[in-house]
C-alpha cells in the first residue's frame, strides 16, 4: 500500500546552510512516528515544508499515494487536504474561549461567506464537547484560552487539530514545559489519536519518546541517520556519537 | 453538558447584546432630541450649522466603526479608509453638482427665444462646472453624472472596486503590519495628488462645491434639509452598528480576531486568510464610502485635501482613544474627539493667556490631541471603551 506521506529526496538551504539534505522517508496510515535529532537537524524545517510554509529547493512531497504534490499548495489548501500542525510554542487564540477555539477548527466549510452565515448546530456542539472531553477540558469550555495553564493550552491545540479531523498530525515538541503528570496524559492522548490517524511527533525528550513506544526516525544534518525502534536507534553508534553522547 | 453549553452561549449572546440595545436607544434619543430642538421641525434651540456638525459626526462614527472592524478586529491598520470616504463623497457630489448646474442652465435658458439644444446645454454645464480649471468639456468620468441611481451605485462600486484591487494585490503578496499601513497611506496620497491635478476631471483643488443644495429640492430650506440628512446619517449609523455587531458576533468574527492575533495559525487551520482580509477590507471600504456620501452633502464641499493622509491617521487615533476591538469604543472615540476638535478649532474655546504666551486652541488643539493619544496608549491601552468595560464588570461583581 502506498504511504500516506511520501517525502522524496528534498533539500533546502538557507543562506548556504543546508537545513534539509536529500531527505527521504515515508509515513504510513495510522502510524505513530517520533522524529528526534539534535538542534539544527532539520526537524522543524521538515514540518515547514510539509505544511507549505517553506518551499524546498528540490525534491517532492506526495500525499496519500496520489499524484498530489504538496509543494504547489498553499498552507490553507494543505490543511484542508488533512494535514494538521501543532506548533512548538502552544498557539491558541488566547483572546477567545476554548469553545470558540474548537469551533473555528471544526471541519466545516472554510470560505468567508459560509463562515459568515454559519449557525451553530447540534452535531457540531456534540463534536466540540466530545473533543473537550478527550482533551480533558470539558470544564473549561467557556474560559478564555489565555487563562489556561501551559499544559492545558498544549491540549487545546491538540484538540483544535482533532477538530480539523486530519489524516496526518504533525506535532512539534508537545511535552515542552509540561509537568510529569501532564506528560503522561499527553502520551496517552497521542497514542489514542494514532489509532485512527497518523501522528508524527518531534520531540527532544527521550523519556517521552520511549513512553510513546513507536518507530523512531533520527535526523542529523538534514538527513535520516537511523530509523527503527527506540532500542534499535539508541544502540546505533552514530546516533550515540551525534546526539545521545553529548 | 450540551444544555449548559447552550445556556452559556445564550447568556453570552445576551451579555453582548445590551450594548447594542443601549446604543440604539441612545441614538434614537439623540435623533429625537435634535429634531425637537432643531430649527427645521422643532423649537429652534439648536442652530442649523450645529445640526450639520452633529450629522457629520454621525458619519464620522460610521467610518470609525469601519476602521474598528478592519483594524481593531482584523488587525489591518489601514491608513487609507478616508480615501474611500472621500471617494464616496465625490461620487454623490458629481451627481449633485451636475444635476443642479443642468437645472440652473435650463432655467436660465427659459427666456431665450429658441429652446437650447442638448449640445448647448451640455456646453453650458461644462463651462459652468469646469470653467475654474480652464475647461468646458465634460470629462468621460462624468458620463453618468446625470443619472441619480447609477451615480448612487457608484458610491459603493467605485471605492469597493479600488479596495478590492488594492487589497487583492497587497494581501496576496502577504504584505503585513507596518508595511501594509505604509502602502495604504501611499494609495491615499497618490489618489489625493491625482485629484489635485486640474485635468483629473474632478476640478482639481477646487473640488466639488455647493453640495448642500440638493438638485430638485431648492425650495426646501436648509434647516429642514439638515434635519433630514442628520436623521439619514443616524439611520445609516444604526444599520452599520447592527451589521458590524452581527459580523463580529458570527463565526467570521472569530476568524478575523484569530487573524489579528495569529495569522499563521488561522492559515494552518485551513482558512484562506487573504480572502478573509479582502472581505473585511472591501466591506469596510464600502461602509466608509457610504458614510462619506452622507457627510459631504452636509459639509457642502469636498476637495482633495479631505483625503490627505493625516485624515486617516486621525481616524486611527479616534479608534485608539475610543478603544479598539469594541464597536461602541469606535463610536465613542469618533464622537468625542471629533466634537471636541470642532469645539477647539472652531474658535469657540476661550484662549488662555499665560503671561509669557497665550494658548490659542486652534493651534494647541493638536498638541492636546497628541498628548491625550499618548496618555491613552500608556495608561488605558484599551481606550475609553476599555474603561467602560472595567466599570461594567466591576458593578456586576
Amino acid at each position: 500500500m502506498a504511504p500516506l506521506l511520501h517525502v522524496d529526496n528534498i533539500s533546502v538551504s538557507f543562506d548556504g546552510f543546508k537545513a534539509i539534505n536529500a531527505l527521504s522517508f515515508d509515513i504510513g496510515d495510522a502510524e505513530l512516528r517520533a522524529i528526534i535529532g539534535p538542534n539544527g537537524a532539520g526537524k522543524t524545517t521538515f514540518m515547514d515544508i510539509v505544511t507549505g510554509k517553506t518551499r524546498p529547493d528540490s525534491g517532492d512531497v506526495r500525499w496519500a499515494g496520489t499524484n498530489v504534490s504538496l509543494l504547489k499548495r498553499s498552507e490553507s489548501q494543505i490543511a484542508q487536504l488533512g494535514i494538521g500542525r501543532k506548533f512548538q510554542k502552544p498557539t491558541t487564540f488566547e483572546d477567545q474561549t476554548v469553545h470558540e477555539n474548537l469551533l473555528m477548527s471544526l471541519a466545516n466549510r472554510r470560505d468567508p461567506l459560509a463562515v459568515l452565515v454559519y449557525r451553530r448546530s447540534q452535531p457540531d456542539e456534540d463534536r466540540i464537547s466530545g473533543i473537550a472531553q478527550q482533551i480533558r477540558l470539558s470544564e473549561s469550555l467557556d474560559r478564555l484560552a489565555g487563562e489556561l495553564s501551559h499544559g492545558q493550552k498544549q491540549w487545546l491545540e491538540i484538540g483544535m487539530l482533532l477538530a480539523q479531523d486530519p489524516k496526518l498530525l504533525l506535532v512539534d515538541e508537545p511535552a515542552a514545559g509540561m509537568t510529569a503528570p501532564e506528560r503522561e496524559v499527553t502520551v496517552a492522548l497521542l497514542k489514542e489519536l494514532a489509532q485512527t490517524r497518523s501522528v508524527v511527533v518531534v520531540e527532544h525528550d527521550m523519556e517521552f519518546i520511549r513512553a510513546l513506544d513507536c518507530r523512531v526516525t533520527v535526523l542529523h544534518e538534514g538527513a535520516v541517520l537511523a530509523e527503527g525502534s527506540m532500542d534499535f536507534v539508541t544502540a546505533d553508534q552514530r546516533v550515540i556519537d551525534v546526539y545521545l553522547g553529548r | 453538558m450540551p444544555e449548559l453549553l447552550q445556556r452559556t452561549v445564550l447568556t453570552r449572546h445576551l451579555l453582548r447584546n445590551p450594548s447594542l440595545m443601549i446604543f440604539l436607544g441612545a441614538l434614537a434619543c439623540v435623533c429625537l432630541a435634535v429634531t425637537i430642538l432643531g430649527e427645521g421641525f422643532g423649537i429652534g434651540l439648536i442652530s442649523t450649522s450645529f445640526i450639520k456638525t452633529l450629522g457629520k459626526t454621525l458619519c464620522l462614527c460610521m467610518i470609525a466603526i469601519a476602521m474598528d472592524l478592519v483594524w481593531g478586529f482584523c488587525g489591518i491598520l489601514s491608513l487609507g479608509h478616508f480615501a474611500f470616504f472621500a471617494l464616496g463623497g465625490y461620487m454623490i457630489g458629481m451627481w449633485m453638482m451636475f444635476a443642479r448646474t443642468r437645472m440652473i442652465v435650463i432655467e436660465a435658458a427659459q427666456n431665450n427665444v429658441l429652446p437650447p439644444t442638448p449640445v448647448e446645454i451640455s456646453e453650458a454645464v461644462g463651462t459652468q462646472i469646469f470653467g475654474v480649471v480652464g475647461g468646458a468639456e465634460i470629462p468621460a468620468i462624468w458620463a453618468f453624472a446625470d443619472l441619480f441611481w447609477v451615480q448612487l451605485s457608484f458610491i459603493a462600486l467605485v471605492p469597493g472596486l479600488l479596495a478590492y484591487v488594492f487589497g487583492w494585490l497587497a494581501f496576496r503578496s502577504r504584505v503585513n503590519g507596518v508595511y501594509l499601513s505604509i502602502l495604504t497611506q501611499a494609495m491615499t496620497l497618490a489618489l489625493s495628488l491625482y485629484l489635485l491635478q486640474n485635468d483629473s476631471g474632478l476640478r482639481g483643488n477646487n473640488g466639488l462645491s455647493g453640495l448642500q443644495n440638493i438638485p430638485g429640492l431648492d425650495h426646501v430650506p436648509q434647516s429642514i434639509l439638515s434635519i433630514i440628512f442628520f436623521l439619514a446619517s443616524g439611520l445609516a449609523l444604526a444599520v452599520t452598528y447592527i451589521m458590524a455587531s452581527a459580523v463580529v458576533g458570527s463565526k467570521l468574527g472569530n476568524i478575523i480576531r484569530g487573524i489579528r492575533d495569529d495569522e499563521a495559525r488561522v492559515r494552518f487551520l485551513g482558512y484562506n486568510v487573504e480572502s478573509y482580509k479582502l472581505f473585511i477590507f472591501v466591506l469596510t471600504a464600502v461602509i466608509a464610502a457610504i458614510a462619506g456620501a452622507l457627510y459631504y452633502p452636509q459639509a457642502g464641499i469636498i476637495n482633495p485635501t479631505e483625503l490627505a493622509p493625516i485624515a486617516s491617521i486621525y481616524l486611527a487615533v479616534w479608534v485608539a482613544i475610543g478603544g479598539r476591538g469594541r464597536i461602541y469604543g469606535a463610536v465613542i472615540g469618533a464622537a468625542f474627539v471629533s466634537l471636541l476638535s470642532s469645539y477647539f478649532t472652531g474658535g469657540q474655546a476661550p484662549d488662555i493667556p499665560l503671561g509669557f504666551a497665550t494658548i490659542i486652541w486652534t493651534d494647541w488643539w493638536l498638541v492636546l490631541l497628541g498628548l491625550s493619544f499618548v496618555v491613552v496608549t500608556i495608561y488605558a491601552p484599551q481606550g475609553l471603551g476599555g474603561l467602560i468595560d472595567k466599570l461594567v464588570t466591576r458593578e456586576r461583581g
